[in-house]
């Protein structure tokens, strides 16, 4: 037993539970270490541990950054008929809630859904862009998977890859990349003449390798065809998954790449600002998952020429993995990133 | 500047605060920017109870973003070539 005293923290899916600062030091120590074992980063130093102990270990229901170090939040979806019409919804975020950028896109998210509707959405951003201030940018997820059986028109890689047909399954995923590209160039052509200020590839990556490279090779013709579009090029989770498993870009192998090397590709094919994400343990303190999460992304701010976003929301970035954001663990999150990390923005 | 321009946070906020000849720390600073956004036509909350009509809004406002920061913004861009006689689109 203990008489150290115990202050409420969450766990990583949200509940609370009670810890000593003890306890919660302990834990941000072994979430640094299994940063470093896992994705061959350099833990954090005893003064770091210091600063997210203070953070995590104070009671108070909220907490900020100091006066002068506030960031830039970036998002997905402000302008999906959360409780209006889309362009009402753009002007709520930017007149009531401050945004400092807002997004269009439509419910389902999908490149491959998307890609039916262009026009109407091109019109849609045309006329939102004559009643907004704030940046806007048009969002998508790639979403490679919805590019095979029976959803898409190639075979399910999925499917083949249970089934031992390798190749096949190669075949099937490098097939669809290049259909995803003209996708996302053609989308990208459509938003840039109605007036969007950035192209968003969301959650890029969630089906593997080929995603990731679909996502580069659309983000460098982007970039050749439009020297002052924006491309945020937002991460799916934190290291690459290998779904194909020999695919490379600028002669890199992708599958397996963590957050450091996944910038470094996605500044070089000209993408304007990066979004790292580090995935939530559910079955971990805060303390641990923030530890983990800064000290696998803190590689990427030294070799960062580009804005990096670190994804802090529902399952990433050390906020608990439930529906509603909680405040408490959003704010320390935040806090945590910027005065470790100095991120450009969230 | 960060979307567009590809600026890290830093070099941006020191960029725009230069061309309004203020601090980076005055930006984030409602009781500075309110009056320097009113005096430049940037914008701001659209509400009856404290906006005017004289005042810049919406693609108005960005027309002078555009201009006072001295960056290209497409919808601004696109405005004038098609508000522009003979420049296509029409």
């Amino acid at each position: 037993m203990t008489n150290e005293a115990r202050v409420p923290t969450r766990m990583g899916d949200g509940t609370f539970t009670r810890m000593t600062r003890s306890e919660i030091r302990a834990d941000l120590v072994a979430g640094s270490e299994a940063a470093a074992k896992r994705a061959k980063v350099p833990p954090l130093s005893d003064e770091e541990l210091d600063h997210l102990l203070d953070i995590y270990a104070s009671p108070a229901r909220f907490t900020g950054v100091d006066v002068g170090d506030e960031i830039v939040l970036s998002c997905d979806g402000t302008g999906m008929k959360t409780h209006a019409t889309r362009i009402q919804d753009l002007q709520s975020y930017e007149q009531w809630m401050g945004a400092d950028l807002l997004e269009l896109c439509v419910g389902d998210y999908s490149l491959k859904v998307v890609r039916t509707i262009l026009a109407y959405e091109a019109q849609y951003m045309h006329d939102a862009q004559l009643c907004t201030i704030a940046p806007l940018q048009y969002g998508v997820m790639p979403n490679l998977g919805l590019y095979s059986k029976p959803d898409g028109p190639c075979e399910n890689w999925n499917e083949l890859l249970p089934l031992g047909k390798t190749a096949e399954s190669r075949a099937a995923q490098e097939e669809a990349v290049e259909m995803a590209v003209v996708d996302m160039v053609k989308l990208a052509d459509s938003q840039w003449e109605a007036g969007a200020d950035a192209i968003d590839w969301d959650t890029t990556g969630a089906s593997g390798d080929p995603e990731f490279l679909a996502a580069l090779r659309a983000t460098a013709i982007i970039r050749e065809k439009y020297p002052d579009f924006g491309v945020q090029l937002g991460m799916a989770g934190e290291f690459v998954l290998g779904m194909h498993g020999e695919l490379e870009w600028e002669g890199v192998r992708l599958a397996g790449l963590w957050p450091k090397d996944q910038l470094l590709l996605a500044q070089k094919a000209g993408a304007t600002m990066f979004g790292p994400v580090v995935n939530v343990n559910t079955g971990k303190s805060l303390a641990w998952n923030i530890a983990r999460a800064i000290a696998v992304i803190k590689p990427c701010m030294d070799v960062a020429t580009i804005p990096v976003h670190p994804n802090a929301g529902m399952g990433v970035g050390a906020v608990p993995m439930f529906v509603h954001p909680l405040a408490d663990a959003v704010c320390r999150s935040a806090k945590s990133f910027v005065d470790l990390l100095h991120v450009d923005g969230l | 500047m960060q979307m567009t321009r590809g600026m890290r946070l830093k070099e941006a906020k020191q960029y725009v605060a230069d061309k309004l000849g203020v601090t980076p720390f005055d930006l984030s600073d409602p009781a500075v920017m309110t009056d320097i956004r009113a005096e430049l036509g940037f914008g701001g909350i659209h509400s009856y109870a404290i906006s005017q009509p004289r005042l810049a809004n919406q693609i108005e406002a960005k027309f002078n973003i555009a201009r006072v920061l001295d960056v290209p913004i497409n919808c601004v861009e696109r405005f004038k070539e098609r508000t522009t006689p003979g420049a296509g689109y029409r």
